[in-house]
């Protein structure tokens, strides 16, 4: 067991870690941040992308020692202190970006590191950005559709609600 | 007018916790004490299990005990859940399936041994010192050569690898053969329905807890229907009765059919949590999920289809080889006969049909109903073959759609269903406009000018929904009823709280349900909450599959509200001093016809928890109305897709450009969330037809047991779908009018999207290309393209 240190959401955060401890456990189980899911286990789908120093990045791919001193960002991090959803998040509720909800976190973690290094992507580099994100439910439609609204591109014209 | 009532896209309510992170997955419950189990599963596909070695694992860090099959001698197996008879009126065969596997392994992945330990990876580091004895027998693979003389058996005590040899409607097959026999044109297709793993995003989990103190059992589990899970698990494999076992399914990733089933890790579970006296957690990592959780489709098949003179479909007749895997799951045999040979009429009005199913055990994981379950199955070959006789009779293959449809209703097909409406001539009509079909030409020249090859692919679907009415299904060897429940709960001051047996994985029950009561009370929707997923808390219910939430448990929900209103009509009479007869209840108010006299919804409400101006001789104080509804026939949605490919002369690799759906689901609750059931679907089966596959080699080993060698549909694979759902011919027999819309696009569009490949292909030439099964992977178009 060793100890690593690391600020989360704003706040420092340490704790007990075995060598193989990956960073997206130790958010769950360590630090009981439950937002960030695991869907796979080869790091192709997506749900456990959070952002260590700026960058998305698959939690799952990263031991939590790797972090010691970092800066990580994950879902429960991206609302305002008073609770009020980001552009992302209001644009996934309004468009009905979601239905079961577990990949969830994941996307929106990757769409708003998108909309920073890209603000006003196009449908083609939405669709390939998210290449890293697998959702079962929605189809994409209204994932694409959504960030393309958050982005304040004029979305009206893409069918359906 | 209610706000957010029937027909309003209202935005959903559970998305907040969802999008923010707070969500409450089974694998986000923890409790104090719990330990964890890991399963050691086989890596064999079949094999002699001469014993389990666990001495190296027993003294290893952190381990708390280890069990194999003999610590379940006494537990009864795994139960199914529908026992289908065969064309002789004999039972299917029904192989035992034990919790954990003893005497012989029989599928890899089948579990072994379960180590638990004080934490996850001493479980996992413990599995791997456990040296399990087996002695390899021939795996059976192939569903024709486990049907041969002398094949080997995946299970001994059984007389062979058939489970059911199954003809329907038998008294058909006679006029079935003579129709086919006097046809002037016979169509025939061989095709394989590609066999499909589920992978809902969230893996499945289960935490068991016991209260020794009380012989309280409690499983928290990924499932559709918890009210299911408990009945199996607790009447037929643990001997645990209901009032003693609860069953949660709190947020629960997506389901498609794969988290209907009770499977062994939640008896592991349960059982373990008693003998150790300690709870204990079962996390199912990605890799496990593709060898454990229940697969879908794999059909092999015949279809042929007769026409007459006229082309006018005079019989349709098929033979399907259907996969039942390693042992029966909880619906497997229900899925290639009751919701697969009932759906062979489709929207055509063919007088003789004969539909022939031999259900076979190889040694792979269990398959059973994946979206859609066994309705996609029937959709498929059926609006292949007519797309072939189309292209053999040189006709337009709309036209010759539009010649067979049923256009008079109720219809009664020759396999056993009676559909109480729809319109399938104005689904086409509008899928042309909406798919801008006239257009196709034009779109067709300029994919030319680029070099690449089009086609346009369009069909129908029908499918049977709002599962199920229970005497019919009980007579068709179902073990359950398929009713649905609601407990609608009417607080003092006003708010109400309706406990529902539908569970909601992503279909926003939460704020559709609510929509339903509103517009019946007159009340705002934000005054309604829906409680579900919890045995303690609803009533008996059968959960949520075959698109049978709002048809099923929202009519439930339907006349347990119309029992509130009755009394809250009789407190309101009371109140006003008025004759109930004379009582209208709207936007919230109860008045006395042609008065101004009124009384609050609130008013009324208070009135019956606080009886002090009540008419108490005659009516009980409170108001909670409870109501199970069993539904009087299936639902029969239906409509037309049309997909428009290209393909790459140079790499066959296909791309959708455009999809378009015109769907008829009777009345719409929430627009929104209806087009985003069908976005769902639709990317489920454009991933049947161009990526995914679940591969077997001869060994029985998994070729596609992972994201990175089973191909899901990504954002990058799809485009912007058009889907319209203005064509509403109203259920007749279920008090919304609604029909269903969870499996719909996952049941019409692998036909649409093979139908265009197969078109492109054609008009570029490749006139013997009649048929590519899927997946369309670039290998097998590019292969088709070379002859």
């Amino acid at each position: 067991m060793a100890q690593v240190s690391m600020t989360v959401n704003g706040k420092p955060a340490s704790g007990d870690i075995e060598g193989r401890t990956l960073l997206v456990d130790f958010l769950r189980d360590g630090l009981g941040l439950t937002g960030t899911h695991v869907g796979c286990d080869t790091s192709q789908c997506g749900a456990c992308v959070v952002h260590v120093d700026g960058k998305a990045i698959k939690a799952c791919t990263v031991f939590a020692a790797e972090c010691e001193g970092s800066s990580v960002t994950t879902i429960e991090g991206i609302a305002a202190e008073d609770g009020t959803m980001s552009k992302v998040q209001d644009a996934f509720q309004t468009h009905h970006g979601l239905q079961c909800g577990f990949c969830t976190p994941g996307m929106v973690m990757s769409a708003e590191a998108l909309l920073q290094e890209n603000p006003t992507p196009s449908e083609a580099e939405i669709r390939e950005y998210l290449e890293g994100n697998i959702c079962r439910c929605t189809g994409y439609h209204n994932i694409v559709k959504a960030i393309l609204a958050a982005s304040g591109q004029d979305v009206s014209k893409i069918a359906a609600e | 007018m209610p706000k957010d009532g029937i027909g309003a896209s209202t935005k959903r309510r559970e998305d907040v916790r969802f999008l923010t992170g707070n969500g409450n997955y089974t694998d986000d419950i923890n409790i104090r004490g719990q330990a964890y189990v890991h399963f050691l599963r086989s890596d064999v596909a079949h094999g002699t299990l001469n014993g389990v070695d666990t001495s190296a694992a027993e003294g290893m860090p952190g381990v708390i005990r280890i069990f194999t099959g003999e610590d379940f001698a006494e537990v009864g197996g795994i139960p199914c859940g529908w026992q289908v008879t065969d064309r002789h009126g004999e039972p299917m065969q029904e192989p035992a399936h034990p919790v954990l596997a003893r005497g012989k392994v029989r599928h890899v992945g089948d579990p072994i041994a379960a180590v638990v330990a004080e934490t996850r990876e001493q479980a996992r580091d413990a599995a791997e010192a456990i040296m399990p004895d087996i002695t390899d027998l021939p795996p059976v693979m192939d569903m024709k050569e486990a049907l041969k003389d002398g094949a080997t058996k995946v299970h001994d005590d059984l007389t062979s690898n058939l489970c059911y040899d199954w003809g329907f409607v038998e008294e058909n097959k006679g006029a079935v053969d003579e129709a086919i026999k006097n046809a002037a044109h016979v169509t025939t297709l061989e095709l394989v329905n590609n066999r499909l793993v589920p992978n809902a995003m969230e893996p499945r989990v289960a935490v068991g807890d016991y209260n020794r103190s009380t012989g309280d059992h409690t499983l928290y589990t990924t499932s559709q229907n918890p009210h299911v899970i408990r009945l199996l698990m607790g009447a037929f494999v643990l001997g645990i009765p209901e009032h003693k076992l609860r069953v949660v399914a709190p947020d629960v990733g997506g389901g498609f059919g794969s988290k209907i089933y009770h499977y062994a890790e939640e008896a592991f579970c349960t059982f373990a949590a008693k003998a150790l006296n300690r709870p204990v957690k079962w996390t199912c990592s990605r890799s496990e999920a593709f060898i454990s959780d229940a697969h879908g489709r794999d059909h092999v098949t015949k279809i042929e289809l007769a026409l007459d003179a006229d082309n006018n479909f005079t019989a349709v007749r098929t033979e399907t080889y259907a996969n039942m895997g390693a042992y029966l799951s909880t619906f497997a045999p229900s899925i290639p006969t009751w919701l697969h040979g009932t759906l062979m009429a489709g929207n055509y009005k063919t007088p003789n049909i004969y539909v022939n199913v031999k259900a076979v055990f190889t040694n792979t994981v269990p398959v059973d109903a994946y979206r859609g379950a066994g309705r996609p199955e029937a959709t498929y070959q059926l609006e292949r073959v007519i797309d072939k006789a189309a292209r053999e009779l040189g006709v337009d293959p709309i036209a010759l759609r539009r010649q067979n449809f049923i256009t008079e209703f109720p219809y009664a097909t020759p396999v056993a269903v009676e559909y109480d409406t729809g319109d399938y001539n104005a689904t086409m009509d509008k899928l042309s406009e909406i798919a801008d079909l006239s257009g196709f030409e034009a779109r067709l020249q300029e994919s030319k000018a680029r070099g690449k090859l089009r086609g346009l692919g369009v069909n129908c679907y029908i499918e049977a929904c709002g599962i199920a009415p229970s005497n019919l299904v009980g007579q068709l060897g179902a073990r359950a009823g398929l009713y649905e429940s609601a407990t609608v709960r009417v607080n003092a001051t006003g708010g109400i709280t309706v406990m529902t047996g539908s569970h909601s994985h992503g279909q926003g029950h939460e704020t559709a349900f609510p929509q339903v009561v509103a517009e019946m009370l007159g009340i705002d929707a934000s005054m309604v909450e829906i409680e579900h997923g919890d045995t303690a808390n609803t009533p008996m219910g059968m959960g949520t599959y075959g698109s049978r939430s709002i048809a099923v448990g929202g009519s439930a929900m339907v006349r347990a509200t119309e029992k509130i209103i009755a009394k809250t009509k009789k407190i309101a009479a009371h109140l006003l001093e008025a004759s109930e007869a004379d009582i209208e209840l709207k936007d919230g108010q109860f008045s006395v016809a042609g008065t101004d006299k009124s009384v609050a919804w609130g008013d009324v409400t208070l009135a019956a928890y606080v009886p002090h101006n009540y008419p108490l001789e005659d009516l009980e104080p409170g108001l909670e109305e409870t109501a199970f509804y069993d539904p009087a026939n299936f639902t029969y949605p239906s409509g037309a897709y049309a997909c428009e490919v290209e393909v790459d002369p140079d790499t066959g690799k296909v791309t959708i450009e455009r999809f378009a759906a015109a769907d008829d689901f009777g009345n719409i609750i929430n627009p929104m969330i209806v087009s985003g059931q069908v976005h769902g679907g639709l990317a489920q089966g454009i991933g049947q037809a161009l990526l995914e596959q679940c591969s077997y080699d001869s060994d029985g080993q998994l070729l596609s047991a992972s994201y990175m060698d089973y191909t899901m549909p990504r954002a990058d694979d799809v485009p912007f779908y058009q889907v319209d759902h203005s064509c509403q011919t109203p259920c007749t027999h279920n008090p919304l009018g609604v029909k269903g819309c969870g499996e719909a696009g996952a049941i019409g569009s692998p036909p649409a999207v093979v139908n265009a490949v197969v078109d492109a292909l054609q008009r570029a030439g490749h006139s013997n290309v009649t048929h590519i099964d899927m997946p369309l992977t670039p290998s097998r178009v590019w292969s088709a393209m070379q002859g």
